[in-house]
């Protein structure tokens, strides 16, 4: 079993002591204050808003890895989970703003500003925020809620089932909401006019939902997260995670194990379900967003799919470190004139790499880090290298960037099928450890430099 | 319905592809752009005199109800012919092969380009008689080898890994031939139309009437245009029926097939039973493809109008062939043209009585109403994994 | 000891050749005028992108060759959408605040420029809309403008159209329900074509990229209309042409701004001819600047330019018309100058920007002809 490293070691269980229990809960809020008070005005918008897209990518590969990664089912429709808690939570925000505060236009204090630029005092958090939180919840409730309807059923099969229904459930939610539903009302008279029951009819359809305020922040997003890969650590250790990776190592066994398979297969669906509801409602209400459900069908939830298995099935900080990774690249590709550079970075580490590998080979010792180094160093050569083609050809290498992104996942998917982290953690993997042990291994093999 | 003086008798209506609606020249209803068929000129005359006899005048209810079943048989026969391709390799490697919808929208522009290269379309260039077959046969040539290139490529390398990763990859595939699709030395981005290949003329013509003019010059009722059976989608259904017999036969009576069969059931076993278990997965996966070009080549001359490579639209007809073969049955050949004329049918009459919007909705909402009282599919067994 | 500090120092290296690069990354030319475009050049709508940034890339080549904005040339950066709205949020978002544009040309699609118009709202980054016809882009946001017109005066031309120039008493209508921008055009049309007396024969919906169009033109075909409105694209337009007339359907189709791409005529072929589309130009319209810029477009890109190029054109034009009258560069002064644009004689007509920041002016209404578009009317704004 890939897990059986980690069993000897006692990790935080659900049912903690309650002051050990809530404190990385609070830690957590905590840094994602100060973050947003401290870090936030020293980073450009544009930064600003990849470190928020970051957060909301990592909200949900990582409540994905508590499907496809800890118990082994495979649900494609993760980006429809998405759609019901963005468009409930934008609902609820939307017109409940204009029935409490008369307006839809951003009323929230510093947490929930993306703005570095805003005039005169703003107090740290205000009804406008207590809505936000709570339409987040409730979006993400009502995600959940569809997740009980959609897992029952399928989760009593195999897992290729779960995927071809849970693509199914996306398609449906899409279309549903493009053709049954109409634009957003906008005049406050007419709002007020109108009964609440009919509010989830006009959502926009297919132009999508336009007004939303943008209440996303670092704060939310990254706190939010945070909270998730908390939540998902300690799943993982507890003996509810023990059950959800006895499924998925060998469903036929965890059953004549006693665990009941289906209870728990469901459980850890409406679970992911929650936080990618509450993901969505994030990205809803996030500036440059036009919540549209045309966005959130099977290539979304495809996205999602690829950051959770390039991080490694089951691996928390794997499918984190997966969503930064994804997020970045993109616009990386974006401006190949800045790529040229590439060189500088992939010099060194190719020429460190040969160095370190040939140390290594003399003294006998592990060759896979510098390996790891000359291959990363030949990626950003590579792609340097493209990138000065097109510039000296005069072209647009922006156009072949999706080509890249297939090409490297069939690549990567071959050439590490385990992932990056495969089911181990980041910290598991004693990665300070590992290099100490490394570098001590090097002076061990010819026995001098010993103190 | 009927208009007065006109005469009923089958006799009388034989030659009514000529003198329709009162004597207009037929050669209107042979559609704009359809060039002269060679050999089929000289075949299609006797065609509507074995297979239609007679106008018939129907009610407007059942004339709406026949040309949707007409349309959903046609468009459901294509269906099948996808959905084969994803059944087989469930098959045998148990994973769905995402990339098989973009090696069918391959074969549907690999049938465009060879048309435009030839010159053929439009009234000037009309296509030989023969031009159809031969682009259908580059278009699976072409798709065979890309589909054997993709697996050996692609999958082979993944064999032992888990079943997810090779899903990824798939996807991995699919994304790549989308965007190569798009580039502007191959298929570019631009919707294209195609000309039509197959020999096109109207076989039957059923319902409608021409307008009624009162003696003061009034119009009373106006023209209504008939359900045209026309030769251009009997031919198309005919080639899936056919390639289907073919592939049935295939894997049900020959050597080969039971190989095929063999290593769906056990891979193990059947190496060790000296069945060169590599060989006959590139087999599986040539014969996929081939058969998702035919259908590519098919549609193509169905629907003229070409989508561009990476569209939506593609993904989603890929995915609905591959609801049939859940629908009929997963890993099994039969059940996956069932399930595609099944789709078909309920995508049309869903389309027609109870409205266009929802037409996916139909479709995905049958595929759950199966998984939740028939799981294996209507032809499957279900499958209840036993130690 | 010593190899654990050299590996200090190759990734201590890394880090500043990193931030090296980054620095040289920056440093680009100063005294170039930065503007933004942000439009689709991958994905299902490419060919919107690509024409439209044709029509900018000619307007800000003929700028420069001027002398540019008092000696300084204008670059334009141009970010790939993909046709989603969170990528062109973000790439707006890039393009205001790393890139410091001075302005921002963009979208085709309605949801993307209402994505993109939201990031230069709160940025007070002025926009321009090439051809974003949905009325919800610029309501409400004073940094966005247009410069086309929009859904409801298309209606209106199409519904004109069909009572005076075709004389039709019943229309049906086949739209696309997946678009707003479809059923803004219906809903218009409809009510327009209503209340000049005519009776609506068929009301069909479609959801884009849907191929067979049997079932609804079935129905259409039993109210026997005198034309079929199909607000769509020139996709769809293209194979339902082909449908109708295998169907028997002979009576013309009629289009919006959607049908306008010379893949139009080589979907549809035939079955499209003797059909209409209204328009923000034709291309063989008389007039000097049309024939000027026609001609100019076709020398560089080797292609008669649609509707979208000369709006992409158009578009910066005013932008630049816009940068000379204003007092200064920064985002407000530029507004307010852009918001002043009056009587702007563009390729697709006199341009004035109204209250709403909208454009008004006038729309064409062209025929296919032997496979390409062919002046048939001009439909003037009524003057409110």
């Amino acid at each position: 079993m890939a897990s059986a490293g980690q069993i000897e070691k006692p990790g935080p269980t659900l049912m903690g002591s309650a002051a050990i229990g809530w404190l990385p809960t609070i830690a957590i809020i905590l840094a994602a204050v100060i973050i947003q008070i401290t870090i936030r005005p020293m980073l450009g918008d544009f930064y600003a808003k990849v470190l928020l897209d970051i957060g909301v990518n990592i909200v949900l590969a990582v409540s994905l890895t508590m499907v496809n990664g800890f118990t082994g089912q495979f649900s494609m429709g993760h980006a429809a989970f998405m759609a019901v808690g963005g468009y409930t939570a934008a609902t609820v925000m939307y017109y409940g703003s204009f029935r409490l505060f008369g307006e839809a236009s951003m009323a929230g204090g510093v947490l929930s500003s993306m703005m570095s630029d805003r005039e005169g005092p703003v107090p740290y958090f205000t009804r406008g925020d207590l809505l936000f939180l709570a339409s987040t919840l409730f979006g993400g409730l009502v995600a959940a809620g569809c997740g009980y309807l959609v897992g029952l059923p399928s989760l009593r099969l195999r897992g290729d089932y779960l995927a071809i229904v849970t693509l199914g459930f996306g398609e449906i939610v899409r279309v549903l909401i493009q053709a049954l539903t109409t634009d957003a009302l906008y005049d406050a008279d007419e709002i007020a006019a109108t009964p609440v029951y009919q509010f989830p009819k006009y959502i926009g359809g297919a132009l999508g939902f336009s007004g939303l305020p943008f209440y996303n922040s670092l704060f939310w997003s990254l706190g939010l997260a945070g909270l998730t890969i908390l939540t998902a650590y300690r799943i993982k250790s507890s003996t509810f995670g023990r059950a959800f990776l006895s499924i998925r190592e060998d469903e036929i066994a965890a059953e004549a194990m006693g665990v009941n398979t289906t209870r728990y297969k469901v459980r850890a669906f409406v679970i992911a379900a929650f936080f990618a509801g509450m993901a969505g409602a994030l990205f809803a209400h996030t500036s440059g967003v036009q919540l549209n459900a045309g966005e959130l069908g099977f290539l979304k939830s495809f996205d999602i799919i690829i950051m959770v298995v390039l991080g490694g099935l089951g691996s928390i900080s794997g499918a984190a470190f997966a969503a930064i990774i994804l997020t970045i690249l993109p616009e990386l590709l974006r401006q190949p004139a800045f790529l040229v550079h590439g060189w500088i970075v992939a010099v060194p580490l190719i020429a460190g790499g040969i160095a370190l590998r040939m140390l290594a080979a003399r003294r006998r010792a592990d060759t896979s880090i510098p390996k790891l180094l000359i291959g990363f160093g030949v990626a950003v050569a590579l792609l340097a290298i493209a990138a000065a083609i097109a510039r000296s050809r005069d072209i647009d290498l922006g156009r072949y960037r999706m080509i890249f992104y297939a090409l490297a996942l069939i690549v990567i998917m071959i050439a590490r099928p385990q992932g990056l982290l495969s089911v181990r953690e980041i910290w598991e993997r004693g990665l300070w450890r590992g290099l100490g042990n490394w570098v001590r291994s090097l002076r061990r093999e010819t026995g001098e430099a010993r103190p | 319905m009927n208009e007065p003086g006109r005469p009923e008798s089958p006799g009388e209506g034989a030659d009514s592809h000529e003198t329709r609606h009162g004597g207009r020249p037929a050669r209107v209803f042979t559609g704009p752009g359809v060039p002269d068929p060679g050999l089929f000129s000289r075949v299609a005359p006797l065609l509507p005199h074995l297979v239609a006899s007679a106008r018939y005048h129907l009610p407007p209810v059942l004339e709406l109800f026949l040309q949707t079943l007409l349309n959903g048989l046609a468009v459901g026969s294509l269906y099948a012919l996808i959905a084969l391709g994803y059944t087989m390799v469930y098959g045998i490697l148990k994973f769905i092969n995402f990339a098989h919808s973009d090696v069918f929208v391959l074969g549907a522009w690999v049938s465009y380009e060879v048309t435009r290269i030839a010159g053929w379309g439009g009234p000037d260039h009309p296509a030989p008689w023969w031009a159809g077959i031969l682009v259908l046969i580059i278009a699976m040539f072409t798709c065979a080898i890309v589909g054997f290139t993709i697996e050996r490529g692609a999958y082979k390398p993944l064999r032992r890994a888990p079943r997810l990763n090779v899903l990824i990859t798939a996807i991995g595939v699919s994304l790549l031939l989308q965007n190569l699709g798009q580039l502007d030395f191959i298929f570019g981005t631009r919707p294209q139309g195609m000309p039509t290949l197959l020999p096109d003329r109207v076989l039957a013509e059923i319902g409608g009437h021409p307008a009624v003019v009162g003696p003061d010059g009034v119009v009373i009722a106006n023209e209504v245009a008939p359900v045209l059976v026309r030769l251009v989608d009997v031919v198309g259904s005919a080639t899936a029926l056919l390639l289907m017999f073919v592939l049935d036969r295939l894997v049900f009576k020959t050597k080969m097939g039971r190989a095929m069969r063999a290593v769906s059931y056990n891979p193990g076993t059947a190496a060790l039973m000296g069945i060169p278990v590599d060989r006959i997965i590139s087999i599986t996966f040539v014969i996929g493809a081939t058969l998702a070009a035919a259908a590519g080549f098919l549609y193509s001359q169905k629907y003229s109008g070409l989508n561009q490579p990476a569209a939506p639209v593609w993904v989603l007809l890929g995915l609905k062939a591959f609801v049939a073969a859940v629908v009929g049955g997963i890993g099994n050949i039969r059940g996956a043209m069932l399930g595609g004329i099944l789709i078909g049918l309920l995508e049309f009459f869903g389309a027609t009585y109870i409205g266009p919007e929802l037409k996916d909705v139909y479709v995905f909402g049958l595929l759950i109403l199966v998984l939740l009282f028939r799981p294996g599919g209507i032809l499957g067994s279900a499958a209840v994994e036993k130690v | 000891m010593r190899t654990k500090r050299s590996v200090v120092g190759w990734m201590s290296a890394a880090i500043a050749a990193l931030a090296v690069a980054g620095a040289t990354g920056m440093v680009s030319a100063q005294d170039t005028i930065k503007v933004g475009h942000y439009g689709s050049m991958t994905g299902k709508e490419a060919t919107f992108g690509q024409s439209t940034d044709n029509g900018i890339k000619l307007a800000v080549e003929e700028f420069n060759a001027a002398g540019g904005f008092n000696g300084r040339k204008v670059e334009v950066i141009t970010y790939d959408t993909k046709g989603e709205s969170s990528e062109a949020g973000k790439a707006v978002t890039r393009l205001v605040t790393s890139d410091k544009v001075i302005a921002v040309l963009g979208e085709v699609a309605s949801t993307l420029s209402l994505a993109g118009g939201a990031v230069c709202q709160e940025k007070g980054v002025p926009m321009i809309s090439p051809s974003s016809t949905n009325p919800a882009v610029t309501r409400g946001r004073d940094y966005v403008f247009r410069v086309c017109f929009i859904d409801p005066f298309q209606g209106l031309v199409v519904a004109k159209f069909a009572h005076e120039n075709l004389k039709a008493k019943k229309v049906a209508v086949l739209y696309d329900q997946a678009q707003t921008y479809s059923k803004g055009l219906r809903d218009e049309f409809k009510k327009h074509f209503t209340a000049m007396g005519g009776t609506i024969s068929g009301d069909e919906a479609y959801s884009s990229g849907d191929q067979d169009f049997s079932a609804q033109l079935g129905k259409i075909r039993s109210g026997a209309p005198d034309a079929i409105f199909v607000p769509g694209y020139y996709t769809e337009a293209g194979n339902i042409a082909l449908q109708a007339r295998k169907l028997g359907i002979k009576v013309p189709l009629l289009g919006g701004d959607g049908w306008d791409s010379e893949q139009l005529a080589k979907i549809g072929g035939e079955a499209i001819e003797g059909c209409y589309y209204s328009n923000h130009y034709a291309p063989d319209q008389k007039g000097e600047l049309v024939e000027a810029f026609v001609k100019k477009y076709q020398s560089k890109f080797g292609a008669t330019p649609d509707g979208l190029a000369a709006l992409g054109y158009d578009a910066a034009n005013i932008l630049f018309d816009a940068m000379k009258r204003s007092k200064s560069l920064g985002g407000k002064d530029l507004r307010d100058a852009i918001a002043a644009t009056k009587d702007f004689k563009a390729v697709t007509g006199t341009i004035t920007l109204d209250k709403n920041r909208d454009a008004q002016k006038s729309a064409v209404v062209v025929e296919m002809k032997g496979g390409k578009p062919v002046y048939a009317a001009t439909v003037e704004p009524t003057k409110k």
